[in-house]
């Protein structure tokens, strides 16, 4: 069951580092959850293009409030996580 | 009055993907115009086109870059680069330049696509990129973000004549002190379905080709592409020593203040005069006009009417040429390009052919040179642009002599 539940977080980490990386055409290796916006070079646009890309993605909806708080790539994870999880609830 | 010449030109056309391919062309009298490739072209009767072909924009931006760059920014900025090399000056260009570039369709194929998504797909979530890829100052933006430019920065908006404004507002802007340099000219890339088919619904597109004044013409040929010139004073030109191709004598504007797409031959004749007496020229200093030309019927009737009006017993001594028959109608580019075509005219002392021509059409009785550059030492020209809307402008171009 926890086995299931960090292999679910590690997926989805990996997608969002993924899109990351596709966005801001960067070697995905270099997008690590410890790197900050600020050291991949992306700018507020750069940001509001990810969160376009991500939304696309997991098929959620960010926002404007949230999209505030995300500055680095462990804060975008956690944020998804949340949204994706409460997409999964109001799915029953 | 501050003199103001041209020191550098960049260029990129269904010609060529530069100056040199531009001028090779034009003086050879080889058209760009053929088939439209990559667009869809299903219910058009139209499907020529003088598209830039061989171009890769990855070769020549990073990616994360060209993501925000929209085919008609990336034409500005390669046009921008050569022209600011080949004026041999270096980016940090500062306070003392501005860049002043015409655009008519602008982003309109970042914006056709994003819609079709929209209205045709139902995609509700939308690229964050849409709108500066898009504006029609993205362009002017760009140039200004790459070379440091930090002096006056705009874009006008004239349809078919935006980038003779630019040059005209240009000049302007350096005679009043505003600045000592500036790149003028201006871009377009408007090839998408959506675009064809707006201006095949007006029937004046040409199914065959361009053929400017010709008896067999059938309409405009769309074109794609930029130019900018580096304008600057005469004594900053002096200063630092540069290689001078011809001087920006003169601008003349006038409206039609007639029909939203008919031209006028009052309209035409005031914007010419207003450049001849702008630039202290008088229709005998004349020897070559670079036409608007479109190849519609309308347009070469009336501006060939325009000319006589203007030069009287003169304009059968004039040479003049449509460039629109090789490099199409490039639109927001056109004014720019056909800018180019005609310093580079006087600077080498070879004339453009009008190319695709058959026999003269009815009340067409100039000179067009035919199908084949004409080589001539001329003193002064004319390069007419006569906008959708009857907003007209004409540039007067000067034979350069540094004494």
């Amino acid at each position: 069951m926890y086995h299931g539940q960090t292999q679910m977080t590690s997926d989805l980490a990996s997608r969002v580092t993924a899109v990351i990386a596709k966005t801001q055409h960067l070697e995905p290796e270099k997008v690590t959850l410890e790197s900050s916006f600020e050291e991949l070079g992306i700018d507020s646009l750069d940001g509001v293009n990810i969160l376009f890309a991500l939304e696309n993605e997991f098929d959620i909806q960010i926002s404007d409030e949230a999209a505030k708080q995300i500055r680095t790539v462990r804060q975008t994870v956690e944020g998804v996580e949340k949204l994706v999880a409460q997409k999964a609830a109001a799915a029953g | 009055m501050r003199r103001v010449v041209v020191t550098g030109i960049g260029a990129i056309s269904a010609l060529g993907l530069d100056r040199v391919a531009l001028w090779e062309a034009l003086r050879s009298g080889r058209s760009g115009i053929g088939p439209v490739e990559g667009v869809r072209l299903d219910g058009l009767t139209a499907k020529v086109g003088a598209q830039v072909k061989g171009y890769d924009p990855a070769a020549h931006f990073d990616l994360k870059r060209l993501d925000l760059l929209d085919r008609f920014t990336q034409f500005a900025l390669l046009a921008a680069r050569e022209a600011v090399t080949d004026a041999g000056l270096k980016s940090g260009l500062g306070s003392r330049t501005a860049v002043v570039l015409g655009a008519g369709m602008a982003g309109k194929l970042t914006e056709d696509e994003a819609y079709h998504q929209l209205y045709a797909l139902g995609q509700q979530r939308f690229s964050p990129f849409i709108i500066p890829k898009s504006m029609p100052s993205a362009a002017t933006s760009h140039v200004t973000m790459e070379f440091g430019i930090t002096g006056p920065g705009l874009t006008i908006s004239t349809a078919c004549a935006a980038s003779t404004h630019a040059v005209g507002y240009a000049l302007s802007l350096l005679r009043g002190g505003a600045a000592d340099v500036a790149l003028a000219g201006g871009s377009e890339a408007s090839f998408s379905y959506a675009c064809l088919k707006s201006w095949e619904a007006m029937r004046v597109m040409a199914p065959d080709t361009c053929r400017p004044f010709s008896a067999d013409r059938k309409g405009m040929v769309l074109g794609e592409g930029a130019a900018i010139l580096v304008l600057e004073t005469a004594e900053g030109a002096a200063r630092r020593g540069a290689r001078v191709y011809a001087e920006i004598a003169g601008f003349g504007m006038s409206s039609d203040a007639g029909h939203i797409t008919q031209p006028s031959e009052d309209g035409a004749a005031r914007a010419m005069q207003a450049a001849l007496d702008d630039a202290s020229l008088g229709p005998e200093d004349i020897g070559y006009i670079n036409a608007h030309g479109t190849g519609t019927p309308s347009n070469d009737l009336t501006e060939t009417r325009a000319i006589r009006r203007v030069f009287g017993p003169h304009a059968d001594r004039l040479v003049v040429s449509s460039t629109k028959s090789m490099h199409g109608h490039a639109l927001g580019a056109a004014g720019a390009l056909e800018a180019a075509a005609t310093v580079l005219a006087l600077d080498k002392g070879i004339l453009p052919p009008t190319a695709n021509f058959t026999t003269p059409g009815e009340g067409c009785d100039l000179d067009y040179a035919p199908n084949a550059a004409r080589p001539a030492e001329v003193e002064a020209a004319l390069s007419n642009s006569f906008a959708f809307g009857g907003l007209n402008a004409v540039l007067s171009v000067r034979r350069w002599r540094s004494t």
